[in-house]
């Protein structure tokens, strides 16, 4: 049995602790829905998958860099001037995200226009070093930063996915594995023009519009406090 | 003038920065509970974004960009510095309304500080710059802005009070129906999308 658990140890060298810090922030401390961290960029980007996935990068970048530079400094930092020694590293790390963007990938970067600036007053940024890497170990902190990342990323791309599908009829759109789902000419897999059982669909112009990002994260709130109480706001 | 109050309307209803374009939302959810905390927030929303606009135009144009002063394209400085001069002009602000008035300053409170980190300032003075506004088009926004922001939280916020009246599921409680109440919010604003202000001032 002991043996087991060293070999398990090896391929998966992490604590019990750190597994945490790295899954919890998936559902039970997500940022978004259960912190109410970072809604701007998180509703504003969503309107189709592949900038929302970017975003996602991106941030999780952010987070997990700024987190491990601010563990290591942070015995070195005055009380006093911490905000803005935080700000100038997320500051840094955001430019360096940007510059690296409109290189590689400048129609993304175009489509994103000011919220891949604004991921340096992304609160969940600014929340976790914070609350977290002020006063734990890099190394935690980094796991921290990528899991909050994570959490963030994983609604975003819910978010999209279902205003992709339902807006435009594709997935994807804009990469190579570009999936035209439904929609009313012969490109797309289901062609309601002449598919006899969807010629009643249409897509959802809603979709699209900013309102319906707002509605789709009322409802995943509601599933998720549905199926954990302990989350439900009493007030 | 006709431009000032033409980019003053449009930035407050039709583009309002928080029903479409999502800034300043956490503040937005944070502080909507009840409407005399919602007014201390937007006041000095409005104080900091009308100041900081123009300033952040004025360091763009004279400072960063390629015909500036420093001769030097400085544009990847951008958001450091943005930051910088609003994080330091929250703290002026701070300072010249303590002196000022202190009744004002005792009822913004803890709201002042926070506003370093709404996204709605930084989201501001960025749209400036991609928008290519000038002087007194900045300041129009930046007020206009503000203005906009002021309202929906004020909105929001009664509305909230009043929810708290109804019986609503228990999972929804909170924040999910603040949300959904947004986004009922922004479609009444995007009823607003269609009209071009300038047709109230050219005198047809």
């Amino acid at each position: 049995m002991a043996e087991v658990k060293e070999s398990k140890k090896a391929l998966f060298p992490m604590t019990k602790k750190e597994r945490k810090l790295l899954f919890d922030p998936l559902n039970d401390n997500n940022p978004v829905t259960v912190q109410v961290l970072g809604i701007c960029s998180a509703l504003a980007v969503t309107s189709m998958l592949l900038p929302s996935i970017v975003m996602a990068i991106a941030v999780t970048f952010v987070i997990a860099f700024s987190n491990l530079t601010i563990s290591l400094l942070r015995n070195y930092i005055p009380k006093q001037v911490r905000m803005i020694v935080q700000l100038v590293v997320i500051a840094f790390l955001v430019t360096i995200v940007e510059l690296t963007l409109k290189a590689y990938s400048y129609p993304v970067y175009k489509q994103l226009s000011v919220f891949i600036g604004l991921i340096i007053t992304n609160c969940i940024v600014m929340g976790r070093l914070e609350a977290f890497a002020m006063a734990n170990k890099p190394w935690q902190s980094f796991l921290d930063g990528i899991g909050n990342g994570l959490g963030y990323g994983i609604i975003l791309v819910i978010i999209s996915f279902i205003r992709e599908l339902f807006g435009r009829g594709t997935l994807l759109s804009g990469t190579p594995l570009e999936m035209k789902i439904i929609g009313a000419s012969s490109d797309f897999w289901i062609d309601t023009t002449t598919n006899p059982y969807f010629g009643w669909y249409v897509n959802n112009n809603l979709m699209v519009l900013p309102a319906a990002a707002l509605f789709i994260m009322g409802l995943i709130i509601w599933y998720q406090r549905s199926k954990t109480p302990k989350l439900i706001d009493i007030s | 003038m006709e431009d000032f109050l033409n980019i003053f309307i449009r930035s407050a209803f039709v583009e309002n920065l928080v029903l479409s374009y999502f800034l300043g939302m956490c503040s937005y959810l944070a502080v909507s509970k009840s409407v005399k905390t919602a007014m201390g927030l937007g006041l000095a929303v409005i104080f900091v974004l009308g100041i900081t606009v123009p300033i952040n135009w004025l360091i763009n144009h004279y400072i960063l960009s390629e015909g500036g002063l420093l001769g030097m394209d400085l544009t990847f400085l951008r958001f450091i510095l943005f930051i910088a001069v609003i994080a330091s002009m929250v703290q002026l602000v701070e300072m010249v309304i303590e002196k000022i008035s202190p009744a004002l300053y005792n009822s913004l409170g803890i709201f002042l500080p926070l506003i370093t980190v709404n996204c709605a300032i930084l989201g501001a003075s960025l749209f400036m710059i991609s928008r290519e506004y000038n002087f007194t088009e900045s300041v129009a926004f930046g007020l206009g802005g503000g203005f906009g922001w002021f309202l929906a939280i004020i909105a929001i916020a009664a509305i909230r009070e009043k929810l708290k009246y109804s019986n609503i599921p228990a999972p929804l409680r909170g924040l999910g129906i603040a949300f959904i109440i947004t986004g009922l919010m922004g479609m009444a604003f995007m009823g607003l999308m269609g009209i071009d202000p300038a047709i109230f001032f050219s005198g047809k």
